[in-house]
């Protein structure tokens, strides 16, 4: 792959993504792609996947892979994206994974063997006709890879593969990727804010900027010579952790309070026999594996789904007199008593701008606070965004919104679902340091997550599901 | 079974139910299908549950048109624009066979139908442009993930303390917000499609084979068939009422 002072300007947009760049990268080559957000990582590998279209933007100077122009060379690069969600193709694993070869016209009897083949690659060992919706997260982006796979690329290209995954699944789909090398040994460039989970397996790291490469060499020396300024642009560099709090308050009263509380969605239980407490003052971390129950525990304690069995109770202090069931709360009443903040922002976000946003809580309550809401923005650095659209914005600006909704109605209780999902280090350092002031102020917080690092560095009580 | 196959059987049949309306041809294509229907190997209890909606709609149907059909023959009830005569009772009956006639083959032959074998099916057998068949089977898929999304946003809006207010104002508040989140996952799905070679030049294969042989031959002759003594029914006892001309 060879580019020379390539650019390209995304529609309707003034700024360039990324402009004269200058960049080769020999066959065979694993290189970790670096920089801020908004640096135009991923514009340089959709465009290397040939998927940036002419009427999307603007393009100057060249780009090639393998001396022809990406668009052309379809198939040559296979890239994976972010969302296991949104790639996932066709209903069942077999079909999704010959998908690509379909589509590049491989004759039939040629299709079958591939699939088994990159299936095999991936360690995915499902039945090809099994439900793709059955798969959990890692088993997806494994799958995606499958699909790529099976194109025969030259070029992988992974745009934060694992950003969305809970640590095993990390783990899984790296494995994958290094297993899935060593065979082909095709040349990858990935982009992902964790340095530390590729390092054992890329050779080469570029740091990128707006303006073009900013460094470039094997892991060691760039992140030596760098490591402090990639840290303070968001990125996980090892041996450079985001600040944590200094200590944490003592743990209050007692806010809701679950005995053998059984958790479920539309009566099926998920999980049960639940003790446990929330406290002011306290965060209490719910953990466990992925589909243990933890979001749906999170919600119950929120007041959101009805408890499937046993016991789930106010206590006088959070319920101010709205009795002792949360799930019976009017959905103004919950505003004030416990906030809820989804894994993913956009479900949450209801007006057309960011300020409007923080507004809705308190215009329910019939108590505008002009002045909060200008505190929240200040706090939350949202200010200067205070006009945009919600779902404009990048997934940490969006993530400290929908913090920010919450606290807009001043709760007792907040419950936080994966709040430090695919955040960079810099957002991430912002929330442990915003919740630990919540918590000294008194809030009682309850997170479901599987971040050991935020855990260690607030969780007062701890709930591990299985 | 191809289900091009299903989709064929079904439309013969209803485009011969369509030709006339009379009770005689629509009693008779109903009777010879609750006799052909147990041959599908459906179980009852999921027949009843697929079906439901048409042992429903039909009877509704049936009774709008008793009381505001075409008036001939003996009155028997009048009240403001309701009226109830020889004409409109016979159009209702013949209304009502007709929708359980072509309703109740369609959904049996629908209901099993496996949206990716279709998809195989209309590109292979009919020639239908692959961009159309796959772009709308990955939005089948799309659907699912919406309902999921739907569940969420539905509680996100309780916990933003907008969920008191009525529910025609909630729903489409909801709606807006899942209009957004679908445009969104539809263009991640859009590059995942592209990156892999989907729209590329060149002549695209297909991983399976759409077969089509006797056993679908034989399915839609026997929706024909059905349609075809349903039509020579009505025209020997004198009952060809025909919907045009």
């Amino acid at each position: 792959m060879r580019s020379s002072g390539w650019g390209w300007r995304h529609a309707a947009r003034l700024a360039w993504a990324t402009r004269g760049l200058d960049l080769r990268i020999e066959p065979g080559e694993r290189v970790l792609l670096l920089g801020a957000s908004g640096a135009g990582k991923s514009t340089l590998l959709r465009a290397l996947a040939g998927v940036l279209g002419a009427d999307e933007g603007e393009q100057e100077g060249s780009l090639t892979v393998d001396g022809e122009a990406p668009a052309a060379a379809r198939g040559r690069a296979g890239l994976v994206l972010q969302d296991p969600d949104s790639q996932v193709i066709l209903a069942r694993v077999g079909d999704d994974v010959a998908f690509g070869c379909e589509n590049l016209g491989v004759p039939r009897e040629q299709i079958w063997p591939r699939v088994s083949e990159a299936l095999e690659a991936v360690g995915l060992d499902v039945a090809l006709d099994r439900s793709t919706s059955a798969l959990s997260g890692g088993q997806r982006q494994r799958l995606a890879l499958a699909g790529v796979l099976a194109m025969r690329p030259g070029l992988l290209l992974l745009d934060e593969p694992t950003a969305n995954l809970d640590p095993a699944g990390v783990v899984e789909v790296r494995d994958a990727v290094a297993r899935v090398l060593e065979t082909t040994g095709a040349t990858l460039v990935v982009v992902e804010h964790r340095v530390a989970t590729w390092l054992p397996i890329v050779d080469r790291v570029v740091v990128l900027a707006p303006e073009g490469v900013v460094a470039d060499g094997s892991p060691d020396a760039v992140l030596g010579r760098r490591g402090a300024e990639l840290a303070a642009q968001g990125i996980w560099v090892p041996g450079h952790p985001p600040a944590r709090p200094a200590r944490l308050p003592q743990p209050g009263e007692p806010l809701l309070e679950a005995r053998e509380l059984v958790v479920g969605r539309e009566k099926v239980p998920v999980n049960g026999g639940i003790d446990v407490t929330a406290r002011a003052s306290q965060l209490l971390a719910v953990t466990g594996p992925n589909g243990v129950g933890k979001s749906t525990l999170g919600l119950t304690l929120a007041g959101l789904l009805p408890p499937v069995g046993g016991e789930l109770r106010a206590t006088d202090v959070l319920a101010a007199g709205a009795g002792p069931s949360p799930h019976r709360w009017r959905s103004r009443e919950l505003l004030t008593r416990i906030g809820t903040v989804f894994q993913d922002p956009e479900h949450q976000f209801l007006a057309r701008t960011v300020r409007e946003e923080l507004e809705i809580g308190p215009h329910a309550l019939k108590a505008p606070r002009p002045e909060l809401v200008d505190e929240l923005l200040e706090r939350l650095r949202l200010t200067r965004l205070a006009k945009a659209n919600p779902f404009t914005l990048s997934g940490g600006e969006q993530r400290r919104l929908s913090v920010a909704t919450a606290l807009a109605t001043r709760p007792r209780l907040l419950v936080l679902d994966e709040p430090t999902f695919g955040q960079d280090a810099v957002t991430w350092a912002e929330l442990v340091a915003l919740v630990a002031e919540l918590l000294a102020e008194g809030t009682g917080i309850v997170a479901a997550t599987h971040d050991a690092e935020f855990v260690d560095a607030l969780a007062g009580a701890r709930l591990e599901l299985s | 079974m191809n289900p091009v196959a299903k989709l064929a059987a079904a439309a013969v049949l209803a485009v011969c139910l369509v030709l006339t309306i009379d009770p005689v041809s629509a009693g008779v294509a109903l009777v010879l299908e609750l006799a052909l229907f147990p041959l599908l190997g459906i179980p009852w209890t999921t027949f009843w549950r697929r079906t439901l909606p048409v042992w429903i709609a039909a009877p509704l149907t049936a009774l709008t048109i008793a009381l505001y059909g075409r008036t001939s023959g003996t009155v028997y009830v009048e009240f403001l624009f309701v009226r109830i005569s020889d004409g409109s009772l016979d159009f209702a009956l013949a209304t009502l066979l007709r929708v359980l006639a072509i309703a109740l083959p369609a959904v049996v032959l629908f209901a099993t139908i496996d949206p990716t074998d279709l998809a195989d099916g209309l590109a292979q057998l009919l020639r239908l442009p692959p961009r159309f068949v796959l772009g709308a089977l990955a939005g089948v898929r799309l659907m699912g993930l919406a309902m999921d999304d739907w569940r969420s946003v539905a509680l996100a809006r309780r916990a933003r303390g907008v969920a008191d207010r009525g529910v025609i104002r909630r729903f489409f508040g909801q709606a807006f917000t899942l209009l957004v989140l679908s445009l969104r996952r539809a263009s991640t799905l859009a590059t995942a499609m592209e990156a892999r070679g989907f729209g590329a030049p060149g002549p695209r294969t297909w991983a399976r084979e759409s077969r089509w042989g006797t056993r679908e031959w034989l399915l839609v002759l026997v929706g024909a068939a059905v349609g075809g003594i349903a039509l020579v029914a009505a025209v020997l006892t004198g009952n060809w009422r025909p919907l045009i001309g």
